[in-house]
């Protein structure tokens, strides 16, 4: 087993003082982040990414993927006691995760949720420390084409799996890779898009864009539903924990199923909020207590945990072995190694063996980490919503504008994270989804080049994304989830007529 | 705050979504107009760099386009709320400030800004005493100052309250 000896080897790299005490900064800060509104796994570590730069990269990446996992943690503590999803993929955990707590039993909830979010998360990275390595050789053999085939497949996905809104995430999709092309064009050296602005030259900053669209926008979501938060206590003491622990294998097949489901949602870029909502239709549907499901079910908050953090965790999966991120956050994190030189993809296993498994084995880590200290700290976290919010609201508000001044040392960015913000507010009042914005942003110069790679390899000829059956079988998936909106339209009407 | 006057309508939901989705079909317009300025087409080298973001360019405006049709095209749409006036107010007590912040940054520095803009936050909005307020916004500058500028070394923007102190 190869992989054993290089996830042993990783755990070399990571087990250094340095990056465990890196690992808990960052799941301290991750949870805080999940915690407060405004503040989300995507735009919490686009504003910490400027502080890492003077870190080794395997550092680094420890401590923001440790923010990562925080805020994964972070979102439930909120949904629990205050009936406040933290972060959208928290929102099915607040079903039965609230009435638990009115009930008196918030620590029981608490301890669920935390314990189901390390056992998605573990099946997860399993899963990524035994595959993303086969996934990498197999991907060493792609050439533009069969690259440009994994894009369209990422972003096709989107569109197959938006309900309803096929439309706006066509719009928000092309707004990404629109502003994506303003600068200079990487292939002709040409200036486009910029209508003789030379402070466009650079083009738009993801970063930025992350922060604006994901805090300013949320924060101003927020105020709009008032400013109090009134939430129930949280006591967890070690005889309520081992009391749910003694539950919790009873609901070994919700888990399992729920792993299974996130896994999946997560590789597919469907992420982790999908995945919650499905996973708890899942478990409601072939539970003995489903009816009882919404009235305070332990294992109603179960199936949405494991399978947001299963789906969160295997978002990293493409991400490290494509270059194409399964989320938002994943996509934060890819800008964050592109900017230290690494470029993710096939060839980081070959060239970059010690960082790729440092990063794996500090997942294992990060996650006993995590568990261990959302286990201990709830009411310290929880303490944190009880300060109100006109002293947190322009907090929040200080620490984006440093985010967004830190990317490039720039006060114009600075600016454009308040236009952002605005766009942020009045697209996700109209369901407009940010995500596939964000992922287009980040992708659309790669997604461009390796387009147009293989146009010329063709000559032009749009057959050669039909080349052989591996290219072809990507490509006709594509075009099938491109399309599945409009079919199922069309199947309803075969079956209504 | 509950009176009828803040559960009035500010916008429907039509209106949002026409004009949003007309901002969107603006910004497409002009990529397409961008690219056909630099070229779109197949050249003997291969694509010009317009090509992408024509297409890019035509994607959003058609897809804008129907979205526009079909709100236009929505009677039941302009009933529906899409901001009250008491909602618009809460979240303009919040956006006018802070467009003020930062404007205020690049004129008297980073530091400055953020004490007033949270001071102003606390003392209209918590309506908190004065040795509450200025105790919390100096706090927390002083904190930013020291973690960004002595710990990690990463300089914000200064103003001349800084350079008057000598910290720059």
């Amino acid at each position: 087993m190869e992989e054993i000896s290089s996830l042993m080897h990783g755990f070399g790299v990571a087990l250094t003082l340095f990056n465990l005490g890196l690992m808990f900064v960052g799941i301290v800060l991750g949870v805080i982040i999940g915690v407060l509104p405004g503040l989300g796994g995507a735009n919490g570590v686009a504003i910490l990414l400027p502080l890492t730069f003077t870190m080794p990269p395997t550092s680094a990446i420890i401590m923001l993927s440790c923010i990562y996992w925080g805020a994964l943690f972070g979102g439930a503590i909120t949904s629990i006691l205050f009936n406040i999803p933290g972060e959208p993929w928290s929102v099915a955990t607040t079903f039965d995760g609230f009435p638990l707590a009115q009930k008196g039993r918030a620590g029981a909830a608490l301890t669920a949720a935390f314990t189901s979010s390390f056992v998605g998360a573990l099946v997860a990275v399993i899963m990524i420390t035994f595959l993303s390595p086969v996934i990498a050789n197999f991907a060493l053999e792609f050439g533009p084409p069969e690259f440009f085939a994994v894009y369209l497949l990422t972003f096709c996905a989107f569109v197959g799996m938006s309900k309803g809104q096929a439309l706006k995430t066509i719009a928000s999709m092309m707004v990404g890779f629109g502003l994506a092309a303003v600068g200079i064009d990487t292939v002709t050296g040409q200036v486009r898009l910029t209508f003789g602005f030379t402070s466009l030259l650079q083009g738009f900053d993801f970063l930025i864009a992350v922060i604006g669209l994901f805090g300013i926008g949320e924060i101003l979501l927020t105020l709009e539903e008032g400013l109090a938060f009134k939430g129930k206590s949280a006591k967890l003491n070690v005889k309520v924990v081992l009391e749910t622990w003694r539950e919790l294998p009873r609901y070994w097949l919700t888990s399992l199923r729920s792993s299974v489901v996130g896994c999946f949602m997560g590789i597919v870029p469907g992420g982790a909020t999908p995945a919650s909502f499905m996973s708890y239709g899942v478990a409601k549907r072939f539970s003995k207590d489903g009816e009882r499901f919404g009235t305070g079910q332990v294992e109603g908050v179960v199936a949405p945990e494991t399978a947001a953090h299963a789906a969160g965790t295997s978002a990293l999966l493409p991400m490290l072995t494509l270059g194409v991120p399964g989320s938002p956050t994943a996509a934060v994190l890819l800008g964050g190694l592109l900017i230290w030189g690494l470029q993710p993809g096939p060839l980081l296993f070959q060239e970059q063996k010690e960082f790729v498994w440092g990063l794996i084995a500090s997942m294992y880590l990060g996650n006993i980490a995590g568990l261990v200290v959302v286990l201990t700290c709830v009411p310290l976290f929880a303490a944190i919503l009880r300060v109100p919010f006109s002293i947190i609201a322009p907090i929040i508000i200080v620490v984006c504008a440093i985010g967004a001044y830190t990317v490039h040392n720039n006060m114009l960015d600075v600016y454009m994270m308040m236009v952002f913000g605005a766009a942020g507010y009045l697209m996700r009042k109209l369901n407009y989804p940010l995500a596939p914005l964000v992922l287009a942003l980040v992708l659309g110069d790669a997604a461009e080049s390796s387009f147009r790679q293989a146009m010329l390899i063709s000559a032009g000829d749009v057959s050669v994304f039909f080349s052989n059956w591996l290219v072809g079988g990507m490509t006709g998936l594509a075009l099938l989830l491109l399309f599945w909106p409009t079919i199922t339209v069309l199947l309803k009407r075969l079956r209504g007529g | 705050m509950n009176d009828e006057k803040h559960e009035r309508s500010a916008a429907s939901m039509r209106a949002a979504e026409v004009a949003v989705a007309a901002f969107l079909f603006l910004l497409g317009a002009l990529a397409i107009w961008d690219s056909v300025r630099i070229g779109y087409v197949w050249a003997e080298d291969g694509p010009q760099a317009g090509y992408f973001t024509f297409y890019v360019g035509l994607f959003i405006c058609i897809s804008t386009g129907i979205i526009i049709f079909r709100a236009l095209a929505d009677r039941a749409m302009a009933a529906r709320v899409y901001v009250t006036r008491g909602a618009l107010q809460q979240v303009m007590q919040m956006f006018v400030p802070a467009v003020v912040y930062v404007v205020l940054i690049s004129l008297i520095g980073i530091y400055v800004a953020s004490t007033l803009f949270i001071g102003y936050f606390m003392r209209r909005l918590g309506r908190y005493p004065w040795v509450t307020t200025i105790g919390v916004a100096v706090a927390t500058s002083v904190f930013v100052f020291v973690l960004f500028e002595v710990w990690f070394s990463v300089p914000l923007p200064k103003g001349p309250l800084e350079a008057w102190l000598g910290l720059d």
